[in-house]
């Protein structure tokens, strides 16, 4: 591709070994993206549910969530809109810790995740597993904000940000994949960062 | 190369345009129309990448609403200049006509608008040009009776395509310059309330603290928000 006449390039970063290609530093701001209307969640209404492909679906209400063993996430976000964001802290619970409940069967290999919303986004198993993914409710020690995905929302770090569900409320295994809402409308079915997964049809 | 998503919506691959013209409607604006290679057809909608490379390979990209209406040869974006913004600061200060840049798309199959439903659409500042493609093939098809757009800026100057929203028949909305006998002020219900009866879909676009207001505005007005699609840029505090 051309070098573009006139271009020297001025947010280069400070740490180009955590930045994925095509993406920038946002610094100390946190950007939102969302595709519906942001909705009110009611805690004592919400549940998060384990259910699809598993020995025993399972439902948590928001106090038996916090119950469980908390986990935190340190590190760094990246948002397909060619935003980074480093050293963010995540805490809510492993999905391992939800998943030793409700066991997944063996032919299961996808995940979707829904939201209160309707909204869906949908991941291969195996990157929500060993300590890779979370639900989580708090952000830099503080509830994490509506606009964020608050009151809570998944949390896979280590893929674009448009497959940690904001507003989460199930995770369905499956034994076959399906797009969900992003990737229904052009966007990569797995996307990771590092490859540069962001549309349909990248490698 | 042409992926289409599952959705049905085109998508296109990396490719090259050729900056055919350029101007600037105001200090903050920038207009570009692109010759694209091997362009895809859009939907009204749908958004480009455009993608800067440094002699050194260093590379940064963003994503803007494509103007145009599908059926005009070339390839219209309007770019807003940000505050120390890399892309749109380039595209403003630097480009020039007869310059090639690397483009991607359309992509997105979320924030389209084929004519299909009755719509209602409201859009911020800048926010309004993905509905200036809406209008621009709704007035081509004759369906400008299915797409109402409500225009909301601060003044004229801060409304891209406000002659040619006006003249579609918008309704505009400035919130602190009176336009005609109407008082400068935010849209008021009654004035959304009619132009919401009838639609079954929703469009927000603006920035993150307008997309919730706008959301909120079309609901009390009646619409169904699970209705309401938005696209939203900027950032929150």
């Amino acid at each position: 591709m051309p070098v573009t006449r006139g271009f020297l390039g001025k947010r280069r970063a400070s740490r180009p070994d955590r930045l994925p290609p095509g993406q920038y530093d946002t610094g100390s701001s946190w950007p939102t993206l969302t595709a519906e209307a942001t909705p009110d969640l009611d805690v004592e209404r919400w549940q998060m549910t384990v259910d699809g492909l598993v020995e025993q679906p399972h439902s948590w209400s928001w106090r038996e969530a916090h119950a469980l063993p908390s986990s935190t996430y340190f590190g760094d976000i990246h948002c397909v809109t060619t935003w980074s964001k480093f050293d963010m802290t995540f805490t809510g619970v492993s999905v391992d810790t939800l998943l030793e409940v409700a066991r997944p069967k063996p032919e299961a290999r996808f995940v979707m995740a829904h939201s209160t919303t309707g909204y869906t986004t949908n991941l291969p198993l195996e990157d929500l597993t060993g300590g890779k993914a979370w639900v989580v409710w708090e952000v830099d020690g503080k509830p994490l904000p509506r606009g964020h995905g608050g009151p809570v929302r998944l949390l896979v770090p280590h893929l674009y940000f448009w497959k940690s569900a904001k507003w989460v409320t199930r995770l369905e295994l499956m034994e076959r994949d399906r797009p969900g809402f992003w990737e229904q409308n052009g966007y990569h079915d797995r996307g990771d960062p590092w490859l540069e997964q962001r549309y349909q049809g990248d490698p | 190369m042409t992926a289409a998503a599952a959705g049905g919506a085109p998508a296109g691959d990396w490719t090259t345009g050729t900056i055919i013209e350029l101007d600037h409607p105001t200090d903050r604006l920038v207009r570009l129309r692109f010759h694209v290679e091997d362009r895809v057809d859009h939907l009204p909608g749908q958004h480009y990448v455009v993608r800067l490379r440094a002699p050194d390979d260093y590379t940064a990209q963003r994503s803007y609403s494509i103007a145009s209406d599908p059926d005009d040869p070339l390839l219209e974006l309007m770019v807003e200049c940000l505050p120390g913004g890399e892309v749109s600061g380039f595209l403003h200060d630097v480009a020039e006509v007869g310059d090639v840049l690397e483009l991607r798309g359309p992509i997105g199959g979320w924030f389209v608008w084929e004519g299909d439903v009755p719509a209602v659409a409201i859009a911020g500042g800048s926010g309004v040009v993905p509905l200036v493609a809406m209008a621009r093939y709704a007035r081509r098809m004759g369906l400008q009776d299915q797409l109402r757009i409500i225009a909301v800026a601060r003044t004229w100057d801060d409304l891209p395509y406000a002659a040619e929203l006006e003249k579609y028949g918008a309704f505009i909305a400035l919130t602190r310059q009176n336009l005609g006998d109407r008082v400068a002020a935010p849209p008021y219900p009654e004035e959304v309330v009619p132009l919401v009866a009838g639609a079954e879909r929703g469009y927000v676009c603006g920035s993150v603290g307008f997309a919730s207001y706008a959301t909120r505005l079309l609901g009390e007005a009646g619409l169904r928000t699970d209705t309401i699609r938005v696209e939203q840029f900027g950032e929150t505090g």
